[in-house]
Formats: structure tokens, sequence, C-alpha cells
């Protein structure tokens, strides 16, 4: 891809071509061969990117598929396109080529921008004509042939069978294609399809599995080598047009990283029950209360909890002593230090590999899967009805507040949810919402120092009246030395 | 990270002493080091294990890949708890000197690597992530302890006749989907020791499935769900089921649960567990309708039927026949039996390929007994508290007398069915379809450099 300042020349017909695809959605084999204007270099790629923000937004709601094929429909039309297809074409592929340099630098953003470029593409293909879904199969040159009739027949009442579990209807689509299972591994996971063999029997409607598994593994590897050729030779190339631009981009757009603590805040262990009270979002205060109850949590809430603990600013040292306490109740401190002390010192990045783990976000809580004897994931999740009532009652949610609650609940907006269930605990609006357990924390931090701060201000102007009302000759001097004292105390209290 | 709850016990009893003071025949119960090394040196099958690990590329065939076994992870748990990581061996003498050696208490197996696990260090410094795990059998792991809401007769890590066949249904289930649906056909089962089992699904296939891959058969399998908190922990939507859920409901999972569960368990035995089962069902008109009749006939009647089969047989009919037919209420019945009885996975064990496992043929420290294959066809007939122990195998050694290093020591003891079982059924069967595959990737390779060299 050619970057200039000046004209452009566009010839979205070639650059088509060039990247793959027989129509409207291009399967991005190779970058194109065309011109890109600066600002439309990152123009475009913002607008890409809010596409893609808004992808990832819609899967943490936990959104149906049907839901999804709306809001992807919707957000691609908002930010895409434009009149001529001929220049949708063009954004697109820019955009998509672009948004690869800025996500490949990373594991972690490559992760979240083939994730989400996967997920567009899926929506995006199940809008294309059969004629077209056709056409992009044999772009991606799958080598499956329709199940010839005979065969077809033999399974024909299984085939029925799988679709009416699913929800349709029992008249059997009379079209498909007979593929090993490991190529569909998300129909395999959700039973959408009948096995037999270690084939999968995949309907002309879910070839989009097929589609993507294959989109998938192409992006995926040439962010590998994106990723290669930019730490080679791009970044020193482009080090004052590109490379800042490139940078600034996944900034701008991936939310705060919750690995380090903010702003040197340090929680002690002494403080935990009182702030978990205060301040923890649901998830947390539940593994809490349950860790004080067993004196044990399973791995995964050891995971989810611990290093969120860590983010909110608990010092190794501290986390030990945390975990040992409740843990050698149950098996002894022995025990605790030879089995479990590894794997704290673990998240802090003191063993094994040495990554120092971030504390989970919404969207990975809200993913989890509790299996027995779990306490971690998100309870609006995965708490029945009659327990997330009490746990709220328990948190002093009630009334019409938690009726609210229930029911975005029940429409699946989990984060939403727990937004409604911080405001209602706090007494002001979030209008941010929340996206993650830190920041949950340290938002209710926010408000809380401000609150202790407003009674100081409120307690000390009554005082002043009262001085001023018995004292008027030194109102003056009052006033001065209130003003300055309100200042001190304020700040006092917010290092503290 | 463990996950048994009790600490080791302290070794009572000096087994040096004791196997010289005793008898030829008795040898006291118990485990420790000393009788571990008489298994290590007698017993332990290394030619079988080491044979199989290899999957074939260890022949002179032209095709095998000679640092394949050599890049296989074992990691070895030590008396005082050290865990030993990423020990890999060449060879079956090597692997075997080394156990004699270190004289493990837990030998797990881990993945194939890229390189030599034992020399990763080396490699991690040309960056670019070249240690990876490339193969690994693909295993699912089931324990017992994880069945603690649904069975009464005990808890944790106890394993009695009365719970046991939850094991053997999961295995039934479990190896019938791997072969019919998933085509597979070296399928191991084995006894972990003390409370489940594990199994290694040793396809060439099976082994070269990514993490996600992996993931999508775990979650085939996966039909429990929710944490603790969730009200409904088996949820099963839509009109009919997937045929794999309707054949295992039909061909295992009824007859087991009405046929042995439901009287072995005494699930409708009190107040208490009656409540459980009535919270399944969502109509709460419906559920108090069944326990105000249960309430009256629980002292009155002294019916010859057995309670927990009537009470049974009067839900399904208040739920199946007449005006409940209701879209929430028609699934209910299989719920419950579903809930009771369907296996339940640790899914984690079973999505990542660099998961250790516990290698067959292991004792288990706390039970003494012999990780032994299961055979999935007879595992009706299994019985884990007829399991041979580390003290009784010893005992049969004593018995048959000392013959001077003989290779097959274990002929003359109780192990002799399971590594007989193992090679035979399992081993020969796999061996056989690895070189068979070596062969035609060797000659479509062949093939193909031939045809490049007359282009």
């Amino acid at each position: 891809m050619e970057i200039v300042r000046s004209h452009r020349q566009l010839a979205a017909a070639a650059a088509a071509a060039a990247a793959g695809g027989a129509g409207a959605l291009p399967t991005y084999r190779a970058a194109p061969q065309l011109e890109v204007r600066l600002e439309e270099f990152e123009l475009f790629a913002i607008d890409r990117l809010r596409v893609l923000k808004g992808i990832s937004d819609g899967l943490s709601r936990g959104k149906r598929p049907e839901e999804m094929e709306k809001l992807v429909c919707e957000l691609w039309k908002t930010h895409m396109r434009h009149q001529d297809p001929a220049e949708t074409l063009n954004k697109d592929i820019i955009s998509h080529f672009v948004l690869r340099l800025v996500y490949c630098r990373t594991e972690e953003l490559r992760k979240w921008f083939l994730s989400m470029e996967t997920t567009l593409f899926r929506y995006r293909f199940r809008l294309e004509s059969p004629e077209s879904q056709r056409m992009l199969m044999t772009e991606f040159q799958l080598p499956y042939k329709a199940l010839p009739h005979s065969e077809f027949e033999v399974v024909k009442d299984k085939l029925s069978q799988v679709a009416r579990s699913i929800g349709q209807s029992a008249n059997v689509e009379s079209v498909f294609f007979k593929v090993p299972f490991e190529e569909v591994p998300d129909l395999v996971a959700s039973r959408r399809v009948f096995l037999s063999k270690g084939y999968a029997y995949v309907a002309m409607s879910q070839v989009v599995s097929l589609v993507v598994t294959q989109f998938r593994c192409n992006i995926s590897k040439a962010l590998v080598l994106t990723n290669r050729k930019w730490t080679a030779t791009i970044k020193e190339q482009e080090k004052d047009r590109l490379t800042p631009i490139v940078e600034a981009l996944s900034n701008a757009y991936f939310g705060p990283d919750y690995s380090q603590p903010k702003d040197a805040v340090e929680i002690s262990l002494k403080d935990i029950d009182q702030l978990a009270k205060s301040s923890f979002p649901l998830c947390m205060r539940h593994m809490l209360d349950k860790l004080r109850e067993n004196h044990h949590l399973k791995h995964g809430g050891r995971m989810q909890f611990g290093l969120f603990l860590k983010g909110a600013g608990l010092k190794l040292e501290d986390a030990l002593a945390f975990w040992r306490a409740e843990f050698s109740q149950k098996v002894g401190s022995e025990r605790f230090d030879k089995e479990y002390a590894y794997s704290i010192r673990h998240n802090y990045g003191k063993e094994g590999k040495r990554t120092d783990y971030t504390p989970y976000s919404c969207q990975k809580i809200i993913s989890a899967t509790p299996g027995v004897g779990d306490h971690h994931g998100c309870p609006y999740r995965h708490f029945g009805d009659e327990n997330l009532r009490a746990a709220l009652n328990k948190m002093g949610v009630g009334g019409h507040a938690l009726e609210e609650i229930m029911d975005k609940v029940k429409n699946r907006h989990y984060q939403l949810a727990c937004t409604l269930t911080f405001e209602a605990t706090h007494g002001v609006s979030c209008d941010s919402g929340i996206n993650h357990p830190n920041q949950y924390f340290s938002e209710s931090q926010k408000v809380l120092r401000a609150k202790v701060g407003a009674v100081i201000y409120y307690t000390l102007t009554v005082f002043l009246v009262l001085c001023s009302y018995y004292l008027a000759e030194l109102i003056f001097q009052f006033n001065m030395w209130g003003f300055n004292a309100q200042n001190q105390t304020v700040e006092s209290q917010s290092t503290t | 990270m463990g996950r048994d709850d009790e600490p080791v016990d302290s070794m009572e009893i000096d087994g040096q002493q004791q196997l010289k003071v005793e008898g030829p025949a008795a040898v006291p119960d118990g485990f420790n080091a000393d009788y571990l090394r008489v298994y290590y040196g007698k017993l332990f099958p290394y030619g079988d294990f080491f044979q199989w690990l290899c999957y074939a590329n260890d022949g002179k065939h032209p095709g095998c890949d000679q640092s394949y076994v050599g890049r296989r992870e074992f990691s070895f748990t030590l008396e005082n708890d050290i865990y030993l990581r990423f020990q890999s061996f060449d060879s079956a003498a090597e692997l075997e000197s080394s156990i004699k050696e270190k004289c493990p208490f837990k030998i797990d197996i881990g993945p194939v690597y890229s390189v030599d696990p034992a020399k990763r260090h080396a490699y991690a410094q040309s960056g670019n992530n070249v240690f990876v795990p490339v193969e690994r059998e693909l295993i699912f792991d089931i324990d017992i302890s994880d069945y603690d809401d649904v069975r009464y007769c005990c808890s944790g890590a106890d394993v009695c006749k009365e719970c046991w066949p939850l094991m053997t249904i999961a295995i039934k289930i479990l190896d019938t989907s791997l072969r019919d649906d998933f085509g597979f056909n070296h399928i191991l089962w084995v006894y972990s020791g003390r409370r489940g089992v594990h199994c290694w699904v040793c396809d060439t296939r099976a082994r070269k499935l990514r993490n996600e891959q992996r993931a999508a058969v775990a979650d085939y399998f996966r039909v429990y769900k929710g944490g603790e908190n969730a009200l409904k922990k088996v949820s099963l939507a839509g009109p009919v089921l997937h045929p794999f859920l309707a054949r295992s409901y039909t061909d295992v999972l009824e007859s087991f649960f009405e046929d042995k569960l439901l009287l072995s368990q005494k699930l409708f035995a009190s107040e208490e567990r009656c409540q459980k089962i009535l919270d399944l069902i969502p109509d709460e008109n419906v559920a108090s309708e069944l326990h105000d009749k249960w309430q009256g006939n629980s002292r009155s009647s002294i019916s010859k039927e057995d309670v927990n089969a009537a009470r049974w047989k009067q839900l399904k009919t208040t739920l199946q026949l007449g005006k409940h037919k209701a879209q929430g209420l028609r699934r209910c019945v299989e719920e419950i039996v579903f809930l009771y009885t369907y296996p339940r996975l640790d899914m984690e064990v079973s999505k990542h390929m660099n998961h250790l496992l516990k290698a067959p043929f292991c004792i288990h420290p706390k039970t003494g007994r012999v990780c032994v294959p299961i055979d999935p066809n007879n595992c009706d007939d299994f019985d884990p508290t007829a399991v041979p122990t580390l003290s009784q195998l010893l005992g049969e050694l004593n018995a048959a007398g000392f013959q001077t290093d003989s290779e097959n020591n274990w002929e003359r003891t109780s192990l002799e069915k399971s590594i007989r079982f193992f090679r035979t059924s399992f081993l020969q069967p796999l061996l056989k379809a690895c070189k068979e595959e070596l062969e035609s990737a060797y000659n479509a390779k062949l093939q193909q450099s031939k045809n490049s060299l007359n282009w």
C-alpha cells in the first residue's frame, strides 16, 4: 500500500482484485497496490475502530447472534458506508490494513483485533446472498462438495433432529457439506451440527463457520508476518510519518491498562473488608465472602479475585499473607506454601514465564464458564434470579433500583446492570459505564473521597457561619482562615 | 495445583524393615518410598509405556521422526513434594534409569514440544517463541468429587460401590461419542487411583488438535453449566435433544437413573432430598402439588414399592402426561436425569495442550492403588476397591519368590491382567495404525518429490 500526501488515484476494482473477495466483502488476502492520503490513513482507521469497539461492547453484553447481526449492520452503516460502493470498498480495505499495522504489535492486541475482525466478517458474510457466499467459499479454496443425495438420505433424520434441537424447522435444508469436525469448532462446541465418524454435516446456512475458520486462520498468520515486517523495517522507515499515527491509534481506543495500580494507590490488608463493603463490585464481594466462609476458592476464583486485588493495589507480600490467612485454615499453612503460594507469585510475575498478569475485564469475566464449586464469573450473568436478588439486597439495593437492575439482567445487559448497581449504592451517576472491576473500584474510591471532602467542606461552612454570627468583627479573618483550612483538610484527607 | 484436600499422611511404617521381617506373602498396607522402589524396580512396564509414547517413531522406518519422543515432557513429583518439570528421555532405558533413581511419587505426562523441553532455555535465547507445545493426546479428567451435590453415600475424595457407577456411565457416554461421533479409535481409560478416571485419546488426529478444537470437543460434551449460584445447572432448550444427547439419554442415562441411582442413592428418601428435586421444576404449582402428595403418603402408606421409585413415577406422570405439557415442563424430567447422572468434566484439563496428566501405572500415594487401565467395553465390572495395591503386589511378588531379575515379574502378580489389556487392546492396534500412517505419509512424500523431479 502506497501512502501519499498528494492526489490519489483510486482504483477500487484493482484494489478489490488484489485484496481478494468477489463482491462487497473483501477477504483481505494481500495488501492492495493503491495510494492513500495520510489523513485518510488515520481517519479510515478510526472509523473502523469505532466499528470494532462497538462489536466488542456488544459481545461483552452477551448479545445473541441475531442482535449482533443487527448491531454489526448498523455500526457498519454508520461508520463505513459511502454513497459510492467503490469508495466503501476502498475504505474497507485501507482501514483493515492500517489496523493490521496498529494491532500486530503485541499478542494481546493481535488477539483482540483477530477476534473482532472475525466477528465482523462473520456477520457481514451472513448478510451476503447465497451466490456471493458460494463465490467466497471458492475464494477461500474450500474443497467441499455438497453431500450427494444418496448419502443425504441416510442421515436425513439425524439432520432434521439437529435442526429441531436448535429451534429450526424440521424441514431440512437440502444442501449440506460433510467436513472434518476440526473445521467447524464453533458449531461442534454448541452442538449445532450432526457428527458422525469424525465428520460434521454443515448446512448451507452454517457455511459461515467454515469460511470464518479459514478467514481467522489467514488473518492470524498475516498478523504475525506483519509484526515481523513492522519490527524489522517499517517501524524505522516510517518513524517520522506512520509510526506515530500507528502508536497513537492503538492507545487511543484501548481502555486503560489495569495491570499496574493507578496513581500509586495501595490498599492494605486490614482495609480489605471495609473496602469490599464500600467499593468492590458484586463479583469480587461475593468471592471475598465465599473465601472467608470456606477458606478456599477454586482456581478460576483465585485468578479473577487475586488479579483484581493486585490491580487495586495489594502488594505481593500482603497478597500472600491474605491468601495464607484463609487457606491455611483449611489446608494448613505448609500446604499453602507448597501448592498455592507459587501461583500467587506467578500472578505477580515472580514465577514461571514472569508475565505480569492483567486483571480480568468484565468481558472476560462474563464469558467465563464457572463449573461445580466455582464462585468466579459475573453474578449478573451466572447467578440464578433469586440468588442475585438476595445478593443485591445484601448490598442495600432494593425497590425500584433492584427491579431496574433485574430488567437489565433479563435483557443480558450485564455491565449495565453492574453500572446501575454502582449508581444505586453510590448515589451518583456513572456515565462511562462499568467495563472493568478495577474501574468500578477506582470510580467508587473517587466518589467516596469526594464525599468525605464535601462533608468536611460543609461542616466548616456551618462553623464559619456561626462564627461570623457571634464574632462579626472577625468575619474577614475567619473567612481567610477558613478558606485555607478547607483546602488543607481536603488535601490531607485525600493523601491519607 | 493440588486438588486433594488433606495433607499427605506421614509415613508410619518403615517399609524396609517390615519387608524383611514379614513372611513372604504378607506385606503391610501402606505407601512409602521403599515399597515404591521395589515397584519401579520389578513391576513398572517401562517398555510398553515408552513404546506407547513413541507412536511408532522408534522403528527403523525412514519415515520415523527420531526426535519425536525426546520432545515429550515428563514431570516427576518427588517424595518431598519437589516438582521436576520438563524432564525428557530419548529411550526407554533412559526413562527407566531416571525413574528408578528419582523414585517419583507421581509421574505426569505433558505435551510434545517443538524442541526438547530439557533444552528449552537454550532455544529461548533465540526469541521467536520456538518452545511451544505441538502435540498432545486429547485428555479428559472426571472426578467423583465433582458430583458431591448428587451423591449421598460419600463426599469429597471418597468413593464406594454406590457412587462409582457414576464414573462407569461417564466412561460409556464419552467412549461411545468419541468413537461414533468424532471417529477416534485409540482411546485409553485409566483409573486415577482414587476418585476418578482419566481418558487419553491417542489417534494422530486427536494429538494434532489445536486448543480451540479441543475446547470445542469439551464443550460438545458439556451439559452441566453455571457455578454454585446458578439456579438451573442443567438446561435443555429446544423441542428435541441433539442426537448425541438423545442417544446418551435413551441408551444409558435413563435406565441407569431409574434402575440404579434412584435406589442406591435414595434420591427421594427425605424431605430435603425431595425438595432438591422439586426445586428443579419451574412451575411452582406442580412442585407444591407433588410436595403435598408426598407429605401425605410418607407416613401412611407402607406400600411394597420403594418410596424412591414410587415418587419418581409420580413426578414423571405429573410432568409428562395430562395438563402439564407446557413448554417449560416438557424437558424437566430429562433435565433432572441429566443433572444427576450426566458426566461432569474438568473442562480446563481438556482445553489446553499443555495440561499435565498423571501417567497410567502410577501408584496413588493416598490409596496405594495402581492407576490401571479400564476396559470401556467391560467397565461395569470395574471395581475401584479391587484394584491392586502396592503392598498387595509386593506380597504377590514375595509369594512367587524373587526370581533373579526376570523380565516380566508382573506376570506373577495381579498386575498381569492390566498390562496384558494395555498391550493387546490398546497398544498393539495403536502402533499398527501409527505404522500404517507413517508408511502412507512417507510414500506420499516420496511420490511428491518424484513428481517434482520429473517435472
